[in-house]
């Protein structure tokens, strides 16, 4: 039987997050030494009957107690502030990091993988680069829990979640389901794997699951043909029109709804978009939409993340001209523009996948290339800029 | 104050047993179960409140003996979990929220302000049969089939996809909750309209300030917990959307709504506690509590900064970071008041005349398994910290520090200090300290290694975990079978000290307050004439100290003796409080 003290370190979070435990663990101990010492002397000393002077008892002495109010106080805001910071790192993934897709259903996980391979129950991943988590539920809640990287972060039906890690230790360890979700919970989780860059490209070409198989698609190729199949495509063309909107370089920019709200187009908006298209009219195009909302048994959670990594990727990987914008649009505030992720994650991360030969790879190359001779709007180039 | 201070001995002491009191006043079950007594309903609940934290500290023995392996030995995993639920739901619902109010609370208050009564008898009466009711129904719900959810009923869980007895459950705290509610408005009006004659807020006793946060908390927070658990049965019914995204509503808005209840139901546990602490080392150390004025406030500041800190629950749920972080720093605040009452309490002992009795064991453990419970609490408090640690077993280690290290170790101290008062029998003082000894050396052993295997990260609500972990559930299940004892023992000698016990005396204790001039049991009307107060709360030294002073110059040790010797009658039941004339 072995005896654990403490869980592994294995992501670049492990030894901050351990660092504030340390400092954490010393306030807890040296108050509760103080306060426990402090009775016990103090009972024993003054103990009925005992000899000793009890002359001018104090009942009250507002300085004194003030002292043990400020320092209190203050010790605890330091520690906010000291644990705040580690917090906006975790939640704030780096523009950089690839995407990882996670759906967890009763009582599994199941992830996909930028480059289309999928894993249910593990997660291989290599150290040394960023990943985002793009986290969702397909019934109850989740949470997504390896404790060797010190992050967590629930998996809610109908939501986008996202941590992001970056791995530093090869070896093998606990993937947790944490909200309780029924039955099985305790049995929801499986193995995160880090490798070394080398090993990873190894297991991409012989090792996981799709290449063992067949050729994998990556995920915007499988979101392209889906936008095919479900003829997103017979409506949604390289211009606005009278019957729809062009999705071309919309991702990431403000979009104004029929209610005069601006919203961000993110991921979350697309996925609203395509789960309740009559609930995110845009201004301009009437009350009514003939656009089907596409429900839990038409559309899995994976499939509209494909369609919304293709998105991403229109307009500036797309190949095709992009037409002009009408203006409504584009003269839209830009301010709240935000790194294009998906053309980023997959030019910047493409060097240890690089050897699999993948698809995935010469699509993205491409887009890479493509991406500043697109004739896409003035504003979506601010964006990509940083 | 000048005035020539009325003892609270003032009041003819008892004569015997026959005298007439709430007990021997009529003996049929009538007049037991219709009672408007705040005595008699008080004992009532201590029934069956005692029944039903039986039952939840049963279902955390097996929850326990299961966890002694990774694997399971005894229950399937369904049962595994119906079984925590039962735990959760029992001990948090039917145990902590009604525990010292409605047992302590309703049988001290009154006799403590110089009431009769509590104002609304008859609502006091309501309260427990609504509190039976709903006791009843959630156990009928764990018998017929059980239910799955947890305590904390998320949704869609619970509202969609468990197929446990999830609606019944749910009425049962429903209906339990008014009961509570009840409660809380009685004390209320009680605590402002009924105090005895020169009974100012600022002679109450600490009790009476912590009981009436706790009032208040407990009138603003519980109907949002019923409207919230109401509207989990109409989704689960009617099948509105309100929680499930499928139906367009919000799951994280259940979470908000029961967490606003639920967070400070925490203080509504661990409030009256505080309050009993306070009344105990007091008595104790003989001495008046430090920075009264600090203590009482400090129970209002938790009750209001409790409201605005439910969100810490929810920093890995996907509430903005904004959010989190103004929910993390006010958790750091309202961990301020109940270090001022730690460290009050800690100046009040010094130069005190310490008497190591019972209650005062229990007082001095929930001290220090308070503070380690409320430090732990800041982990969680931190925001990076908490991304690691939360649902995790340091979740359950830290809460069950403050909830059972805190409150229920004061609940037992309370029980207790006023067992004499309410029972007019003493209880055995040497197998009360072995019980409280034991106790807590079984509460360290079984929450202690929890911190440890939560750090590891050990998620909570597992039936089967990574063997690794073993070695800390063993210790935890071990020092649950310490602690078992260490609660089966007052239980017993508690029982048996209702007829072998020794005849208590009006004040066995020497403690100063209302509740120790009358006799023990009390009569009916509670007290023989109407007090009136004309002493500040915790008069215990009795001498004036310019004569303290003067002993001490004369005769070292002297003034010491003297205490020995008033020590020693206070044991033998005479009451010993007489008010400072300062």
């Amino acid at each position: 039987m072995n005896f654990p003290f403490l869980p592994e370190r294995a992501s670049t979070f492990s030894n901050q997050i351990d660092a504030l435990g340390v400092v954490l663990t010393v306030l807890t101990i040296f108050f509760s030494a103080l306060v426990m010492s402090l009775m016990l002397f103090f009972a024993i000393r003054y103990r009925r009957g005992s000899k000793v002077s009890r002359s001018k008892p104090q009942h009250h002495n507002i300085a004194l107690e003030l002292t043990w109010s400020v320092i209190p106080l203050v010790l605890g805001l330091t520690v906010f502030v000291m644990a705040m910071i580690p917090f906006t790192q975790i939640y704030n993934p780096p523009a950089n990091a690839e995407e990882i897709f996670v759906i967890g259903k009763r009582w599994m996980w199941h992830l996909e993988h930028t480059n289309g391979i999928r894993e249910n129950n593990e997660l291989h991943v290599p150290t040394g680069r960023p990943f985002k988590l793009t986290i969702i539920s397909q019934d109850v809640i989740h949470g997504f829990y390896v404790p060797a990287f010190r992050i967590k972060r629930d998996a809610l039906p109908g939501r986008y979640n996202t941590v992001w890690f970056e791995a530093t230790r090869p070896g093998k360890y606990h993937l947790f389901c944490t909200e309780y979700c029924g039955t099985n919970h305790s049995q929801m989780g499986g193995w995160v794997y880090v490798m070394t860059p080398a090993n990873y490209s190894q297991w991409l070409k012989t090792g996981s699951q799709g290449a063992l198989t067949q050729k994998v698609e990556t995920v915007a190729e499988q979101g392209r043909e889906l936008f095919t199949t479900l003829a997103c495509s017979n409506c949604h063309v390289n211009q606005d029109t009278v019957r729809a909107p062009t999705l071309n370089g919309i991702y990431g920019h403000p979009r104004k709804l029929l209610s005069g709200k601006i919203v961000n187009a993110d991921d979350e908006y697309l996925r609203n978009a395509i789960r309740k298209p009559e609930d995110n009219l845009l201004e301009g195009y009437g009350q009514v939409t003939t656009m089907p909302a596409y429900k839990e048994d038409q559309l899995t959670e994976e499939q509209i993340h494909n369609l919304i990594v293709y998105i991403k990727t229109l307009g500036s990987t797309s190949g095709s001209p992009v037409a002009n914008k009408t203006a409504p649009r584009t003269t839209a505030p830009a301010a709240t523009v935000q790194p294009v992720g998906g053309t980023t994650i997959l030019t910047n991360g493409t060097t240890p996948m690089a050897t699999p030969g993948q698809p995935s790879t010469a699509v993205d190359s491409k887009s890479g290339a493509q991406t500043t001779s697109a004739l896409s709007a003035p504003t979506r180039n601010i964006g990509s800029t940083p | 104050m000048s005035a020539a201070a009325l003892p609270p001995t003032g009041i003819p002491a008892s004569t015997g047993a026959q005298e007439p009191n709430y007990l021997n006043w009529s003996y049929t079950v009538k007049d037991w179960l219709l009672t408007i007594d705040h005595k008699r309903i008080a004992v009532l609940y201590l029934v069956s409140i005692s029944i039903m934290f039986l039952l939840g500290g049963f279902a955390a023995m097996v929850l326990r003996l299961e966890l002694t392996s990774p694997h399971g030995q005894l229950l399937t995993s369904e049962v595994y979990n119906k079984m925590f639920t039962m735990h959760g739901v029992l001990m948090v619902f039917f145990f902590l929220v009604p525990s010292i109010p409605a047992t302590l609370g309703n049988f001290v208050i009154p006799l403590m302000i110089g009431a009769k009564d509590l104002a609304f008898p008859r609502l006091n009466l309501l309260s427990w049969y609504l509190y039976t009711i709903g006791g009843l129904l959630a156990l009928t719900a764990m018998v017929t089939g059980g239910v799955d959810t947890g305590w904390t009923f998320y949704t869609p869980y619970s509202s969609v996809y468990s197929n446990s007895n999830v609606s019944l459950t749910v009425i049962g705290i429903f209906i339990a909750g008014f009961s509570s509610i009840l409660t809380g408005i009685n004390f209320i009006v009680t605590i402002h309209k009924m105090r005895a004659p020169g009974l100012t807020w600022f002679r109450l006793p600490l009790f009476i300030w912590a009981h009436y946060a706790t009032s208040v908390i407990i009138v603003l927070g519980t109907p949002v917990v019923a409207i919230t658990l109401a509207l989990v049965v109409a989704e689960r019914m009617l099948h509105l959307g309100i929680f499930n995204p499928a139906l367009g509503g919000d799951p994280i808005l259940f979470q908000h709504m029961f967490w606003f209840y639920s967070h400070p139901a925490v203080y509504i546990m661990i409030l009256p506690s505080l309050g009993i602490v306070s009344e105990i080392i007091a008595c104790f150390s003989r001495k008046r509590i430090f920075g009264y004025s600090f203590v009482a406030f400090s129970s209002i500041a938790i009750a209001v900064f409790g409201f605005l800190v439910w969100g810490h629950h929810m920093f890995v749920t996907g509430q903005s970071m904004y959010t989190s972080m103004v929910f993390s720093a006010l958790s750091f605040i309202v961990a301020v008041p109940s270090a001022i009452k730690v460290f009050n309490w800690m100046a009040t002992i010094y130069k005190g005349q310490v008497w190591f009795a019972a209650p005062m064991l229990y007082a001095m453990g929930f001290i220090g398994l308070f503070t380690v419970g409320g430090l732990t609490g800041l982990y969680l408090a931190s925001l990076a910290m908490d991304v690691h640690l939360n649902m995790t077993y340091f979740v359950v280690a830290h809460f069950h520090f403050v909830m059972v290290g805190g409150a229920t170790l004061g609940y037992l101290g309370g029980l207790h200090f006023w067992w004499p008062k309410i029972t007019g029998r003493m209880y055995p003082e040497g197998w009360a300290k072995l019980a409280a000894g034991i106790s807590f050396i079984g509460f360290n052993l079984t929450f202690l290694p929890q911190f440890v295997v939560g750090y590891l990260g050990m998620p909570r609500r597992y039936h089967y975990y990574p063997a690794e972990f073993q070695v800390w559930h063993v210790m935890s299940s071990a020092g649950a079978s310490v602690l078992a004892i260490g609660y089966g023992i007052p239980v017993i000698y508690f029982l048996w000290s209702l007829k072998y016990g020794a005849k208590a005396g009006n004040n066995p204790w020497g403690a100063v307050g209302l509740e120790w001039t009358t006799t023990s049991p009390p009569p009916m009307e509670n007290f023989h004439e109407i007090p009136v107060v004309t002493w500040e709360a915790y008069a215990y030294e009795d001498e004036s100290e310019e004569q303290a002073q003067k002993d001490r110059e004369d005769m070292p040790g002297a003034g010491a003796a003297v205490r020995q010797e008033a020590a020693r009658d206070t044991e033998e039941g005479h009451p010993q409080g007489h008010p400072a004339a300062e």
